[in-house]
């Protein structure tokens, strides 16, 4: 997908801009937004690329570093905390051989934290794309990753 | 009007609908402190230090932000708000570099201040700050991200009255910064230099960057002879930094105190002003008589310059080949006056003091100088600046006695000075073109139509049956607007008259710090005092410019004007 496209499916106007950027940064490979896409946005739009730059930082969905294909979201409030998230964090970092807020050299999964998931019954939680997986354990961690490992292109 | 009766501690008064807490509480002679308030700026509410008790809330009200209600009891200095207030700024000074002595605003800093007042005496939490680095690749100005206290001023004067929109906020809640894009520095991105930024910046999170101690070494140096033109708008401004009341004239202040300081000769920038609307006036003559490029720009104002080379190139021919007041002096100094005195060019040092950060920029380009080394001007400094230096020296300005500025270049007219307001060089172009082209003497000298802070102004003159359509601007958002119109092929003047800073030269970048619309206009109502109390108020009738042409320049738009006083400006699109 080019900005461009992204900006004619979702319109040009400032209200629109979020829902625009979001599609476009999904279609990345690294799912992330480059300096030329920020500028690209701004010629675009006419919205000051200060602006555009400042909205990329400003929100977590929105990335300008380079992440895998998978975004793995742990919830990092006090509920999940509580129900030990801290544990699901280290099984995580030691599959994927990686620290939060890294990515995988194979480029497939970066981990972060996220805030509420909305599923405080399940704790801990974390999600990946749009599927939510709750009532976590360390032992559970391994089979959801393997699920992604083979997956082809949605 | 709809009049509203409310309580401020204690004291009953009738204030218009619409009025915030704040601007009440000053009718009772209550001055809540605030640091992210600007009066001609929207309310942003994000520094809370304004907050005051509303009766019947149920937690502390932004004064900024509130307006007063009918019957609204407020109180402004409980011991509920003296504590939020101390909090506020224990929190602000605990994510701040708080080298208060060693820092370029010792004195006049607006947090220092009301750290003051409220009497902050200890700092109950641990300095989280974490050391940036300060951008100095501007040759105008500097940003300092670790005394930035995030109000959002800069943003807004830099966005919604230039247009430009160079830094912004970047990041969200305890990690948010204000910055350029990609955090870039700032002469990478397309910023002006204006400098606006730094005159409504509460503290020295942008100040202009500082060339005293060259300057001070020059003086000093028994083997420079160190010459200084002064800009019209400075005198106008300079007392404010003394505790005189805003739009007080003190011209001959400023020339005694710059003798004080031990510069040899002192100059006034209005003579090469009159200067500019001679060459500038028989530009616009041979454009309209032989077809040239029209409408004809001003290219007066660095910050405008620096615009137009870097979003309408392709405009660039409608801009005058005039060089800045300011140049063309520091090419007469160095090009006429040094072999004049017996001098040579590398043996003057010129200095320049200007209401303009981007004047710095300016009298560092390349072709503004003799040999890409020896500069037409060696170093501006800031009206700031200038006062900065006469505190150093301990120069009473209050009490200095008045003296006179030297000869030949110290003779101006009133059109010279009134370059310091916006529709100055209008006014003081149409006084002399219509003389010229006429022949006849101009009655009413006083052209109205083009003075005051309207954004973009219009009027129209009858050259003996020609009528010429003028416009004036100020502002680059408002000089945006007339770029696109001359685009479409919309505008219908001769002649435009733009300059980069609200309210023209006197509301530059480098003007005493917390300038307001208010005290523009005071310092406009003084530009056009100066220009009535002078003997002579046509650029033509200045008899030191017309001995220059008589002895040296020979003719205007001559060949030695052409190599002195004329320039080239380039592309730079970024």
């Amino acid at each position: 997908m080019l900005v461009k496209e992204a900006l004619d499916k979702y319109g040009k106007t400032p209200d629109k801009l979020i829902g625009a950027m979001l599609a476009y940064q999904k279609s990345t490979l690294c799912n992330y937004l480059t300096e030329e896409d920020i500028k690209e946005f701004a010629k675009e739009t006419k919205i000051p690329e200060s602006r555009i730059y400042s909205i990329a930082s400003f929100y977590s969905l929105l990335s300008m570093k380079e992440r895998g294909k998978y975004i793995v979201m742990v919830c990092y409030d006090v509920p999940c905390y509580i129900n030990g998230s801290v544990n699901v964090v280290n099984e995580l970092e030691k599959i994927l051989e990686i620290k939060m807020g890294q990515t995988t050299t194979d480029k497939l999964f970066t981990i972060e934290y996220s805030s509420c998931l909305g599923c405080c019954d399940k704790a801990p939680a974390l999600q990946i794309g749009a599927t939510l997986y709750g009532n976590l354990t360390p032992e559970k961690i391994s089979s959801i990753l393997s699920t992604y490992r083979g997956k082809k292109d949605e | 009007m709809n009049m509203l009766n409310i309580k401020i501690n204690n004291k009953e008064i009738k204030v218009a609908k619409g009025t915030s807490i704040l601007n009440a509480a000053k009718e009772v002679g209550i001055n809540i402190p605030n640091l992210c308030y600007h009066p001609d700026q929207e309310v942003k509410a994000n520094c809370r230090v304004c907050v005051v008790e509303v009766h019947g809330a149920k937690t502390l009200q932004a004064s900024c932000a509130t307006e007063v209600k009918e019957g609204m009891v407020i109180r402004t200095n409980t011991q509920k708000v003296r504590q939020a207030r101390k909090v506020v700024i224990e929190l602000l000074l605990a994510n701040h570099d708080m080298d208060c002595t060693s820092c370029k605003k010792n004195n006049q800093c607006g947090l220092q201040e009301i750290a003051a007042n409220i009497g902050v005496r200890e700092s109950r939490f641990e300095n989280v700050l974490e050391k940036q680095e300060i951008d100095t690749s501007s040759p105008a100005i500097e940003r300092d991200p670790n005394k930035c206290i995030r109000c959002g001023r800069c943003i807004q004067m830099c966005t919604e009255v230039q247009g430009l929109a160079i830094l912004d906020y970047v990041g969200r809640g305890g990690l948010v910064d204000i910055k350029p894009a990609f955090g870039m520095y700032l002469n990478n991105t397309a910023c002006v230099a204006c400098g606006q930024c730094s005159v409504v910046c509460p503290v020295a999170a942008i100040t202009e960057k500082e060339d005293i101690e060259q300057v001070w070494e020059a003086i000093n140096n028994p083997n420079k002879t160190v010459i200084v033109q002064t800009a019209p708008a400075v005198r106008v401004s300079l007392g404010e930094e003394f505790g005189m009341e805003p739009g007080k004239i003190v011209t001959g202040k400023l020339v005694a105190s710059l003798r004080a300081l031990g510069f040899d000769k002192i100059f006034d920038t209005d003579f090469t002003a009159d200067l500019t609307i001679i060459e500038e006036g028989h530009e616009l003559l041979k454009r309209l008589n032989e077809g040239g490029t029209l409408p004809m720009l001003t290219s007066c104002s660095p910050g405008w310059i620096n615009f137009i080379e870097q979003y309408y190139p392709n405009l660039l021919p409608h801009l005058s080949s005039c060089k800045s007041p300011q140049q063309m002096f520091g090419a007469l100094v160095k090009g006429y006056y040094a072999e004049k005195i017996g001098k040579s060019p590398e043996d003057i040092f010129s200095v320049s003091i200007m209401p303009c950060t981007a004047k710095k920029f300016e009298a560092k380009r390349e072709e503004m100088s003799i040999d890409g080394k020896n500069f037409d001007v060696d170093v501006v400094l800031t009206t700031r600046e200038l006062a900065k230096m006469l505190r150093q020296a301990g120069v009473d300005f209050n009490m200095i006695e008045e003296e006179k500025y030297d000869a030949p270049f110290g003779l101006s007219s009133g059109a010279g000075v009134i370059f310091g307001a916006t529709g100055g060089v209008m006014e003081a172009a149409l006084r002399t073109v219509y003389e010229v082209v006429t022949g006849k003497t101009l009655e009413n000298l006083d052209f109205k139509a083009v003075r005051g802070l309207e954004g973009i102004k219009e009027a129209k003159i009858d050259l003996d049956g020609t009528i010429v359509k003028v416009a004036i601007v100020h502002s680059l958002s408002k000089a945006k607007k007339i770029m696109e119109l001359i685009k479409e092929g919309k505008a219908d003047y001769s002649f435009i008259e733009i300059m980069c800073c609200p309210g023209g030269c006197i509301g530059g970048g480098g003007q005493p710090f917390g300038g307001t619309d208010e005290l523009r206009i005071k310092r406009i109502n003084a530009i056009y005092e100066a220009d009535k109390e002078l003997p002579i108020r046509k650029s033509h009738e200045n008899p030191a410019v017309n001995k220059l042409y008589k002895e040296f320049l020979i003719e205007p738009l001559g060949e030695k004007s052409h190599h002195l006083l004329h320039t080239k400006y380039v592309d730079r699109k970024k």
